[in-house]
């Protein structure tokens, strides 16, 4: 004990600090997400069945999955090229590109929104052409999709770049002097190196998406039952006090939280590293 | 560059991420720039400079401060007794660090709203005491806290579960009592990463929406954040107004986000 106690604390001033952070952690992040299923069950079962049976919701349900559905998948190619481009070759404007790849993380998700509103919205730079041809974009699904595209852009690349740059090319070049081709170097070589951290970031990227409020908000329009994703459905019925509804349309998104928070310890225990902060 | 290129696909990588990037990111924000510097150097000027956005400003950059400032000294505490105690619940409490990054910001801003509320459970406590938590600046404070408490948390984590205790230990031999080792030895070797957890903290804080717009009340030169100014002109089609004080935001968020890379690149040197 004597010797022990030269580098921590007396047990009481050990236990005083678990007491305190244990407290903040509570008061400040579990409390809050059981308030939300608290809220959404007040008014009993039914209610809370019912408001997820409600037409408007399950249209949100929907366009919150299509969106998602597209935005993953077209950052998740963005991430695997990028990375590639940058950890196998070395060129000049190298680490320029890497800090633009950063670059969303640094803008607000309402300017996330509004530089689409500037390009074709009515009064923007293409939106005459575009109300000419019958094409929608904002305040329709292309502009959502955009928008959750713009927000969600760094998660892949972020958690590729650092992996594969640590995984070094030695196997790649090997694969190449005997002779295989870039796709299949990719798959057999690459991608089973890579899985583990793959995934981490599409569910990253994916919970930002499903979730994504400010960008969407302003492009979506929030026309009930056609443009309003899960979080918008939520803002509309927590603005017409519909608490117990909006409540129960969060406890799906929290559920999602949860859920992404349990796959993400789980993938950092199977890959046996954790990701930096900064997200 | 004179080294011939092994493996392949440098050409097809290299034309879509570039194409990628400019067309989802780079051409979207040239042609915000664009928007407001169509309106010239003084428009520009007085509309970042009219009363009703000085007021958001600063409610905006005082609240993203004081939030950052309030998860640092949290995000310490926290910090240090995940990664030197052992307690039951530890893991649980350490994945859940995470949710304000996990959970979607509109979910955050109806219940911190509802909690904190004069008729909520910790607003109704407040409020015996004359503390009024939301719909005001205060609110504002809260909200910006639970969103920024991760990055200090996150960033700080690494940098101690690094650190050797050996230093420690020469400090204790010399005679030094556990607080004067923990303020003179180690408190200084975490700074850079508190300074860049509070920068982190601070970048999002300023551009955060969502969780925000429930709890602040939107009263115009009372409770209006900056992002909310953007909407509002939007919805009076004022592209150009919305677009000048966007590009102010982003002129803020973007020597932010270099000052970050400085001192991250700092820290993964001290780290080596």
């Amino acid at each position: 004990m004597a010797n022990q106690s030269v580098t921590t604390e007396s047990p009481l001033v050990r236990w005083l600090l678990i007491l305190a952070a244990v407290g903040v952690l509570t008061l400040f992040l579990l409390l809050p997400l059981f308030a939300v299923f608290a809220e959404a069950f007040r008014r009993g079962w039914e209610v809370f069945l019912e408001s997820l049976h409600e037409d408007a919701a399950l249209s949100a349900i929907k366009l919150t999955l299509l969106a998602a559905g597209v935005s993953v998948p077209m950052n998740l190619l963005f991430g695997l090229s990028a990375a590639w481009l940058v950890t196998k070759f070395r060129f000049r404007g190298r680490a320029f590109l890497l800090s633009l790849i950063d670059l969303p993380f640094a803008v607000s998700p309402v300017i996330a929104g509004l530089v689409w509103v500037i390009l074709f919205g009515a009064r923007g730079w293409f939106g005459p052409w575009l109300a000419e041809h019958d094409i929608k974009v904002i305040f329709a699904l292309p502009g959502i999709i955009l928008a959750t595209v713009f927000v969600t852009f760094p998660f892949v690349a972020r958690e590729l770049i650092p992996l594969m740059e640590s995984q070094g090319s030695d196997q790649e070049e090997a694969a190449v002097t005997l002779g295989a081709n870039g796709w299949s170097i990719f798959w057999r070589v690459t991608l089973p190196n890579i899985k583990w951290g793959l995934l981490y970031g599409v569910l990253l990227c994916n919970a930002r998406a499903m979730g994504e409020f400010g960008a969407v908000s302003v492009v979506s329009g929030h026309i009930r039952g056609k443009t309003n994703t899960l979080p918008l459905h939520v803002e509309v019925l927590y603005n017409e006090y519909q608490f117990s509804a909006a409540f129960a349309c969060a406890t799906l998104l929290a559920f999602l939280a949860l859920v992404t928070l349990g796959l993400k310890s789980l993938l950092e225990h199977f890959s046996g590293q954790k990701s930096g902060g900064g997200h | 560059m004179s080294k011939r290129r092994v493996i392949p696909g440098y050409g097809l990588t290299m034309g879509f991420s570039v194409a990628y990037l400019s067309l989802i990111i780079l051409i979207p924000l040239a042609a915000l720039f664009l928007t407001a510097a169509g309106l010239g150097i003084a428009e520009w000027w007085s509309i970042l400079t009219s009363p009703r956005v000085l007021a958001a400003a600063r409610l905006t950059f005082g609240a993203s401060a004081a939030a950052a400032g309030v998860s640092v000294v949290f995000g310490m505490l926290v910090t240090w007794v995940l990664v030197r105690y052992r307690f039951p619940g530890k893991r649980l409490l350490d994945a859940m660090v995470d949710l304000p990054f996990a959970l979607p910001t509109a979910v955050a801003g109806i219940t911190l709203t509802q909690i904190y509320a004069p008729n909520g459970w910790i607003g109704g406590y407040l409020a015996s005491f004359g503390i009024k938590a939301a719909y005001n600046s205060v609110g504002v404070f809260i909200a910006l806290t639970f969103i920024g408490f991760p990055f200090v948390v996150r960033t700080l984590q690494p940098v101690m579960e690094d650190m050797g205790k050996e230093v420690e230990e020469a400090a204790a031999t010399l005679g030094a009592g556990r607080w004067t080792v923990f303020w003179r030895v180690i408190f200084p070797l975490l700074v850079p990463a508190l300074i860049t957890g509070f920068t982190l903290a601070f970048a999002r804080a300023i551009g955060e929406y969502g969780s925000v717009i429930f709890i602040s009340g939107n009263l115009p030169m009372k409770t209006e954040i900056l992002p909310l100014l953007i909407v509002v002109q939007l919805e009076q089609f004022k592209y150009e107004a919305a677009a000048v004080i966007a590009s102010g935001m982003l002129i803020v968020s973007f020597a932010l986000l270099f000052l970050i890379n400085l001192l991250q690149r700092r820290l993964d040197w001290q780290n080596r």
